[in-house]
């Protein structure tokens, strides 16, 4: 019996990077996965990788920003595996912020990903899950929706909403008496895509500052924010609610 | 290969309650359970049904705020398994405080069982993980270590002042590259012999009150809050310190 036996999932930006080796996981505790994207070629190879390790998984085109498509992923998730019980909100970029020289085009696609997504994925998880008698949704946030960087004004706004989104979606549902959990996870840099193409926006000093920061000394893996996402999926954290995991080796612990 | 295989666990105030259900847990994923209590009679009974479910647990008897108490307990931990792994500071006090009428003898008591012990035990149990390799220290403060309580100025003191000790140890372990791991736990109202005992102190009113703030409408479980420090205990968690789980229904989220 895994811990999320025959639970159906679904994960945003589910190709690679946390996304991805959250739906491995999940599959290795019993759990269904849907992954989407908007890659396909990249998205059907990983689906590929889960079903070769025997999992039963599924993968679904998607840009996270399109309102209607919302709607059409999970009505392709229920006729496929009959209900929804895990939702990750996973999909974002890592744009940085000049604050001085950037516009608003710039605010609004770094919110659009990052923030409205999320706002969508959740209004629709909740009108599937409370069909099917709950679930758990779990908005990834960042350590950077919880201390200030100077290179990232849009992210930081765009992850700091998500935040409190999630306080809210989650005070939402208890009011409803949905059985439906919402929590934020705050993953410190991790050794990801979304990283290694915002590291250019890094010049040194931004480095020997983030490495300070990072108080155990080195970055996170993949697999490190997937254990805690998986424990926010599973009725182990059936008590949590409107709350916030924080993985990030002390980064914002001072 | 279980969750906890072979890690040697300590856990005070491990009796009843959040304690013994955490004792219990980490048994069943394989690890080896040492409780303390200051009651030697339910102490020794509590682990027998440890070891009657198959387990390896034994009970020592302990007043954590004893100074010279500690380095014994952990000597006898490390005679008995070879090694510590798992620290739990578990044992507390839920004293209610009249803010008007208290004296600094109550103060003091409350600080010496939620506070200094969770000081001596961190001092005591990282002086023998730096030996072993590394470890997980789990510091039970409480949504109290969070928000305010009118009833309860030297509990919320306490649980406070855990919170920011566990940050500041968490950095200190990783400053010396101790690899030993350092974050609090902060449950909500949970159904134990602790808060049983504290119900008394309330009113009808706060009774009201509390009821209102759990948006999700009931206590939680002992269970609940154990889970959470078992995904602290284990190597899943491997990336987290000095962070907080809340496991609190909602009850801090608004």
């Amino acid at each position: 019996m895994g811990r999320v036996q025959d639970k159906v999932a679904l994960i945003t930006g589910g190709t690679a990077g946390i996304g991805y080796a959250t739906a491995e996981l999940i599959g290795q505790e019993g759990g269904k996965i849907v992954i989407t994207d908007l890659r396909p070629v990249e998205g059907e190879a990983s689906a590929q990788a889960l079903r070769d390790k025997g999992y039963d998984a599924t993968f679904i085109e998607q840009d996270v920003t399109d309102e209607a498509r919302w709607k059409e992923v999970i009505v392709e998730v229920v006729e496929k595996y009959g209900r929804l019980d895990i939702l990750v909100n996973n999909a974002g970029v890592g744009e940085a912020t000049d604050l001085e020289n950037s516009d608003l085009a710039h605010w609004r696609f770094v919110n659009s990903v990052n923030m409205e997504a999320v706002f969508m994925g959740t209004q629709n998880a909740i009108k599937q899950m409370k069909l099917n008698g709950g679930g758990s949704i779990i908005n990834i946030s960042s350590i950077e929706g919880l201390v200030g960087d100077p290179r990232f004004g849009a992210y930081n706004a765009s992850k700091g909403g998500v935040r409190l989104f999630t306080k809210s979606a989650a005070l939402y549902c208890a009011e409803k008496k949905y059985n439906i959990r919402v929590n934020s996870v705050h993953p410190g840099f991790t050794e990801t895509p979304l990283l290694a193409g915002a590291a250019d926006l890094f010049s040194p000093e931004d480095e020997e500052r983030i490495n300070r920061e990072i108080a155990v000394g080195y970055m996170a893996q993949a697999i490190d924010q997937a254990y805690g996402i998986l424990f926010l999926a599973s009725d182990e954290s059936r008590y949590m609610t409107g709350s916030e995991l924080v993985i990030d080796g002390g980064f914002t612990a001072h | 290969m279980a969750r906890m295989q072979d890690k040697v666990c300590l856990i005070t105030g491990g009796t009843g309650g959040i304690g013994y259900a955490s004792a219990e847990l980490m048994c069943k994923e394989g690890g080896k359970a040492v409780i303390t209590d200051i009651r030697p009679v339910e102490g020794e009974a509590s682990a027998q049904t440890l070891r009657d479910q198959g387990y390896d647990a034994t009970f020592i008897e302990q007043d954590v705020t004893s100074e010279s108490r500690w380095p014994e307990v952990i000597a006898e931990v490390v005679a008995l398994y070879g090694r510590l792994d798992v620290l739990v500071n578990n044992a507390g006090v839920g004293a209610g405080t009249d803010l008007e009428e208290s004296d600094l003898a109550h103060w003091r008591f409350v600080q010496s069982v939620n506070m200094e012990a969770v000081f001596m035990g961190t001092q005591n149990a990282i002086k023998q993980m730096k030996l072993n390799g590394g470890g997980s220290i789990i510091n039970i403060s409480s949504i109290e270590g969070i928000i305010g309580d009118p009833r309860s100025a030297a509990y919320n003191a306490s649980k406070g002042g855990v919170r920011l000790f566990t940050k500041s140890a968490a950095l200190y372990c990783a400053d010396k590259k101790y690899n030993i791991r350092v974050n609090s736990v902060h449950p909500g109202f949970t159904k134990t012999p602790m808060a049983e005992n504290v119900g008394d102190l309330f009113g009808p009113a706060d009774m009201e009150r509390i009821q209102h703030e759990i948006v999700i409408g009931h206590m939680a479980e002992a269970i609940d809050q154990a889970y959470g420090i078992l995904f602290l205990a284990t190597d899943e968690s491997r990336y987290m310190t000095g962070t907080e789980l809340i496991i609190d229904g909602g009850y801090t989220c608004h």
